[in-house]
């Protein structure tokens, strides 16, 4: 990664007066996959509007390269852009002229345009459709033809609209697979906005989050999801315990918090005194039975710092694993195997003990 | 029975012997018609993508202007065009009324906003986002809306078919303001009309059988470019 490609800054779209995107600061580097993560209706495909140019926004700059976009003429810039909308939104013609869309607007000489819509049809694996119409694909053909219609006007940017939510999984699957392929080996700078957190994890090399239209938090993934900047973006990613407390010890990197009537261990740096919320991912609690079925040891050595008692209030299936809500005075959730979930015997109502590390508690001042 | 048979004897014997005043009247009503939906197209055809796409106060109102345009009656155009080239009209000094060109303004009139409400409703039916994808595949506005046309292609050439039909078969408004003048300003229908008023049956049905042989033709051949589009 080096300078930005673009480079938005007190960016604001108003429809009827009410605020739908606001973002103060979102680079994208050269090189680099952004993933615009947010739920419907955040603001994302407008994000992705602002960019092209195809939506005016109240407020803000655009900075491409290290020009303003509005200083450049739209038509020119938008030819150094790509974008991909959700649906395919191909042209009632051939696959091969769907692919050479781009390149005729460009007014790339014949020759030319054949040998780069060649090359993408190769890349994307439908050259054997070259001469197919367009109306006669399935969804994955068609979404292959729209991404090799992109790629091939060779653009700086990449925009993609949520170009894999409308397919079937194993489709998705295999479509994802090979679009990381490409990027991977063309290197071009990527917008990919989604709602799907798994897409982005695979395929942004950074994530940004936009909530109700706020640009929430960017960087990379790990850090987003292990380190929501905030409860929403905590929720969003998947957060799934939240628990209100205030600092009460601090020492050495290890600290101290009283949630209630419970005490938690946490690692970090906060001083005594300031109210965080203690978030928790349910795939770093594990669960120890308790009561008559836990065995001989009650209190088995374990290096998580954290163990609170409660009983099992919901269990939810979740594909192969189970969702399991725990009340200790708080809700606790928890993911686990279903083979675990039947070996310890567990079910609605039977008393638990959910127990973490100090590390898996993230900190969120409050 | 006897009458209609005799006609139509009368009519293949007329088509046959190539009569050169049945070959005028063909060959004026083809230009006449012909001329009017070009002019049409090149009014309606920008006007109705301009209705379809730009989004501005009165549009619906235009829209409901257009449409109504569309089921004009030929003879209150033929009205108002003879009003205004009326040599005390407001262009009566052009000296056009009762003239081919006359016809020609006329049959504009009521081809214009068919070929204009059926490219706007065309337009309209397409998905809006589909502007979206090609600007932002790098399309300027002119691209734009030529990929647009060219989507649209199949309705579009319905819509020349409709305002050809309309304006070959309309008799009203070429009546009056061409005045049917032998040589001059007859065309098919109008001769029709002429001809089956003078009890000349023969000539009539031979009339009305290359009117319908002319639409039949112009049609088969849009319907073929049309249909060669779909493929």
């Amino acid at each position: 990664m080096d300078a930005p490609v673009l480079e938005v800054h007190d960016l604001c779209v108003k429809r009827d007066d009410r605020v739908i995107l606001q973002a103060e600061h979102l680079q994208v580097y050269r090189g680099e996959v952004l993933a615009v993560i947010g739920p419907n209706g955040a603001g994302k495909s407008t994000l992705l509007l602002v960019l092209s140019r195809l939506l005016t926004p109240d407020r803000g700059q655009i900075q491409f390269n290290g020009q303003s976009v509005y200083e450049l003429n739209e038509v020119v810039y938008r030819r150094k852009i790509g974008l991909v909308l959700q649906n395919p939104l191909l042209l009632n013609s051939s696959v091969f002229d769907n692919v050479a869309t781009g390149l005729r607007f460009r007014r790339l000489p014949g020759n030319e345009v054949k040998r780069r819509a060649d090359t993408w049809l190769n890349n994307l694996g439908i050259a054997h459709l070259r001469r197919q119409r367009a109306g006669t694909l399935s969804g994955g053909e068609a979404q292959r033809v729209s991404l090799a219609r992109a790629f091939a006007i060779q653009p700086q940017v990449l925009l993609l609209d949520e170009p894999f939510s409308a397919l079937d999984a194993p489709t998705r699957a295999r479509l994802i697979e090979d679009f990381h392929e490409l990027l991977a080996a063309t290197s071009i700078t990527t917008v990919f906005v989604t709602h799907d957190l798994d897409q982005a994890l695979y395929l942004g090399d950074r994530v940004a989050v936009l909530l109700d239209g706020r640009l929430c938090q960017v960087g990379p993934p790990q850090e987003v999801f292990s380190a929501p900047a905030n409860p929403d973006v905590a929720a969003f990613v998947g957060v799934e315990t939240v628990i209100a407390g205030q600092v009460v010890s601090s020492q050495g990197g290890q600290i101290g918090i009283q949630a209630d009537v419970l005490q938690l261990e946490a690692v970090g740096e906060v001083v005594v005194g300031r109210e965080v919320f203690a978030c928790l991912r349910p795939e770093d609690i594990t669960l120890l039975p308790c009561g008559e079925r836990a065995g001989s040891d009650p209190s088995p050595k374990s290096s998580a710092r954290n163990r609170v008692a409660g009983h099992i209030k919901r269990m939810i299936p979740h594909g192969p694993l189970v969702k399991v809500v725990i009340e200790c005075g708080f809700p606790v959730v928890a993911l686990i195997t279903r083979s675990s979930a039947n070996e310890m015997e567990l079910e609605e109502g039977s008393p638990i003990l959910a127990s973490f590390k100090a590390s898996a508690v993230h900190l969120i001042p409050r | 029975m006897e009458l209609i048979w005799e006609g139509i004897k009368e009519a293949i014997n007329l088509l046959v012997s190539g009569d050169p005043e049945v070959w005028e009247i063909t060959l004026l009503s083809l230009k006449v018609s012909g001329l009017a939906t070009l002019i049409s197209l090149s009014i309606g055809l920008p006007l109705g993508t301009w209705l379809a796409l730009s989004r501005f106060r009165g549009r619906q109102f235009s829209l409901s202007i257009i449409n109504t345009g569309m089921a004009l009656p030929p003879v209150v155009v033929g009205l108002w065009v003879s009003i205004f080239l009326w040599r005390s009209g407001p262009f009566g000094s052009l000296g056009l009324i009762y003239t081919p060109a006359a016809i020609v303004i006329a049959q504009t009139i009521i081809a214009a906003p068919v070929v204009t409400g059926l490219t706007a409703a065309t337009l309209q039916q397409l998905d809006p986002r589909l502007q979206l994808q090609l600007l932002g595949l790098g399309a300027s506005r002119t691209q734009m809306i030529l990929a647009l046309w060219r989507e649209a292609r199949l309705p579009l050439l319905a819509a020349l078919m409709a305002a050809f039909g309309a304006v070959i078969s309309e008799v009203g408004a070429s009546m009056m303001v061409g005045g049917n003048i032998r040589h001059q300003t007859r065309v098919l229908t109008t001769a029709t009309v002429l001809e089956t008023s003078r009890g000349q049956f023969a000539m009539a049905i031979a009339l009305g059988f290359i009117l319908l042989f002319l639409a039949y033709v112009v049609n088969l051949s849009l319907t073929w470019i049309q249909q060669r589009g779909a493929k």
